[in-house]
């Protein structure tokens, strides 16, 4: 599904992923963990296209496609979700309107028919049922005073309406109180699925125990350092990371 | 004298016109003092950023007589009631609700006369284009609302112009009794083609505790201008929310000026403008807190398109006795290329200690941020670009009172940014 392989890619001139790479299969959920600078986010923004990162070298595989050479919203319409880190506030243009442009413009890509406004505004209530989100933060503008849990909830919401196919949860746990914590861990079990595949950023064993992962990796200074099974991330939470300048030196 | 503006022909139809002879040395004395002051310039006080070159070099005429009534804007699903000023002339008035009455300057009697007079006295202001709407109009026409009226349809003022090369001035004054209440809206529009200055002017005055929503829509395109301005007074606990929009046409240039005179008086004063292509648009807005306990909230926004240009000037005014006032100023501009232009100047004075004032403004350029997350959503780049800059003013629409209003404007701003292209406002129409 996805393979980067020797990933290099610079912000404002300065070097931040440093030969990276990475295969994920079908169905298979990735834990990321790391100190923090280490180039996670880095990782996410480039795989969505964000512009200011620039790659010097390497190349990502996305379903047999270069994903590299696809513009932002051609990889989102093709199946790839980043929930971010700090999600963005858009006052003046409404929750609802921004679902629906994104969903609209994601299924016509697909050659699937727009839902009707009816219908869609059905489905959008639904979701928030199902993220606890009350059904009138549609109505507010996109995240707009949302407080920090209500915006990684959000964020679950538009992954679910997009149903994408390579979903990236930036720190999604990070601001979370327990029950949101369970509300998020049922939402991507929820969403598990042979042919759906999951990367998991984040700084707390503890969401892992939710969301079992298949693999835990270590990204430091750029690079993936350590891969290991779930039990990595038992260590790390034992050991934290001092142990990486030896191991790398 | 002013000889940048041609306007002979103009003189000498005015001249020809019928109407009663206090009246016709009331306009002799505007034309005197038109030809009296200069033409602005860069170098005239409150002028300075307005290019006026496309007012020049033009014969200007005044309209002639209208029989058939253009159509302009129309409201859809509102019972307003609609009155249509075309060329500066009132069309068929029609039955207007008990307690509005409508009065012609030219029909006063004299006890009238003298009170029309001296509101537009109070209300008038040294601009060369003044003098000229005072020298120009047809005639004008004072609305009025008797006292403890609560006016339930709208008003809708329709002005239209139409013709080639001509000056269409008017001037209404809006007077609103004690306790009385209503809903004006004032739209301008004018025929696709054919170049024309419209020169409009409004006044109102609020009684104690009236109360008035107002909209002052400026949406002529083409190859028109407008010019004038709008004043308020406002009485003891008497209430305005004016909101206001500029957009299209070669230049617009609004004077805003509210005078705070009783206490208690509060004040909104909203508005929007979009200048795109080569056009201009410049609000002045002065609020003068002349009595303690007044309040004033402004916010103005504009997107400036190409290599558009706008200038906002905003004045606020606390007088020395003015204590316990509270006054805020906010304006935001968003510019959508390298070639548009903004000049913005608040101008804070304040001659009063106890009172509370802020103000701000603030300059910038569609957000990257944003606008990632929208393509994140899969939202194409160029539908991110009109839903963001919709936004940037859909917060003001929102908070319109009346959704024939905003039903009006949101399709009619939102395809501004849209190039006509309707696959990028269908999320928010
Ligand atoms: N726009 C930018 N300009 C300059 N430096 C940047 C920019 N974006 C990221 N960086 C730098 O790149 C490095 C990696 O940042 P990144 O956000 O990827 O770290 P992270 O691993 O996600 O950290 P955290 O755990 O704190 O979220 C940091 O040193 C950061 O300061
Ligand atoms: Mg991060």
């Amino acid at each position: 599904m996805l393979s980067i392989k020797d990933l290099h890619a610079n912000v404002e001139e300065k070097s931040i992923l440093k030969g990276l790479s990475l295969d994920i299969k079908p169905g298979e959920v990735h834990a990321i963990m790391g100190p923090n600078g280490a180039g996670k986010s880095t990782l996410g923004n480039v795989l969505a296209g964000r512009e200011g990162y620039s790659v010097t070298g390497g190349s990502v595989q996305f379903n047999n496609e270069a994903l590299l050479d696809l513009d932002a919203e051609e990889r989102a319409r093709k199946g790839l979700f980043l929930a971010f880190q700090y999600p963005v506030e858009i006052p003046g243009v409404s929750n609802m309107e921004f679902l629906k442009a994104s969903v609209d413009a994601v299924r016509e890509a697909n050659g699937q028919e727009p839902y009707s406004s009816v219908d869609f505004i059905k489905l959008a209530r639904e979701k928030c049922k199902a993220v606890n989100l009350p059904a009138d933060f549609l109505k507010r503008g996109v995240n707009e005073g949302f407080s920090g849990g209500e915006k990684k909830r959000n964020e679950l919401l538009q992954m679910m309406l997009l149903e994408p196919t390579l979903c990236i949860l930036d720190e999604t746990d990070s601001g979370l109180d327990i029950d949101a914590l369970q509300v998020v861990a049922d939402g991507v079990n929820a969403l598990r699925s042979p042919e759906r595949s999951f990367i998991v950023v984040t700084h707390y064993q503890r969401l892992l125990d939710y969301i079992v992962p298949d693999y835990v990796h270590v990204l430091a200074d750029g690079k993936i350092v350590k891969s290991g099974g779930k039990e990595l991330a038992l260590e790390l939470e034992k050991d934290g990371y001092r142990w990486i300048a030896g191991e790398s030196a | 004298m002013s000889d940048a503006m041609n306007i002979a022909k103009a003189v000498s139809k005015q001249e020809a016109w019928s109407r009663p002879q206090w009246l016709q040395q009331w306009q002799q004395a505007g034309l005197d003092r038109f030809r009296e002051t200069p033409w602005p310039t860069r170098k005239t006080e409150h002028w300075k950023y307005t290019p006026l070159k496309s007012l020049t070099g033009i014969d200007w005429s005044l309209p002639e007589p209208k029989t058939s009534v253009a159509d302009g804007i129309r409201f859809d699903d509102w019972n307003a009631i609609r009155l249509n000023i075309v060329n500066g002339e009132l069309q068929n008035p029609g039955d207007l609700p008990t307690g509005v009455s409508l009065v012609r300057l030219s029909e006063c009697n004299q006890e009238q006369a003298e009170r029309f007079l001296a509101a537009l006295e109070a209300s008038r202001n040294d601009f060369l284009f003044d003098t000229a709407n005072q020298a120009f109009i047809q005639d004008a026409y004072w609305l009025n609302v008797d006292p403890n009226t609560q006016v339930q349809q709208a008003l809708h003022l329709n002005y239209v112009t139409d013709g080639d090369d001509v000056l269409s001035s008017s001037q209404i004054w809006i007077n609103l009794g004690v306790g009385a209440q209503v809903t004006v809206v004032e739209t301008f529009s004018a025929g696709e083609q054919g170049r024309c200055l419209v020169n409009a002017n409004t006044a109102i005055t609020l009684a104690d505790n009236a109360r008035m929503t107002h909209y002052h829509l400026m949406l002529e395109e083409g190859d028109a201008h407008h010019i004038g301005r709008v004043t308020a007074e406002l009485q003891r606990s008497a209430y305005l929310d004016s909101f206001h929009v500029g957009i299209g046409g070669v230049l617009k240039r609004k004077d805003i000026r509210v005078r705070h005179c009783g206490e208690g008086a509060e004040l909104r004063l909203n508005g929007v403008y979009l200048p795109k292509g080569a056009e201009i648009i410049d609000y002045h807005t002065c609020i003068e807190h002349e009595v303690p306990h007044c309040t004033s909230e402004e916010i103005f926004r504009g997107i400036i398109s190409d290599s558009a240009k706008a200038v906002f000037n905003g004045r606020i005014h606390i007088h020395k006795d003015a204590q316990k006032s509270l006054a805020e100023m906010n304006n935001r501009n968003l510019l959508l290329s390298d070639q548009a232009e903004i000049d913005t100047k608040p101008e804070l004075e304040i001659y009063a200690d106890d009172v509370k004032c802020a103000h701000g403004a603030t300059i910038a350029r569609l957000d990257d941020t944003q606008l990632f997350y929208f393509q994140a959503r899969g939202i194409s780049r160029a539908e991110a670009e009109v839903m963001l800059s919709f936004g940037f003013i859909n917060e003001l629409l929102d908070s319109l009172q009346d959704e024939a209003v905003q039903n009006l404007l949101r399709p009619l701003l939102a395809t501004l940014f849209a190039h006509q292209r309707s696959e990028l406002t269908r999320h928010l129409l």
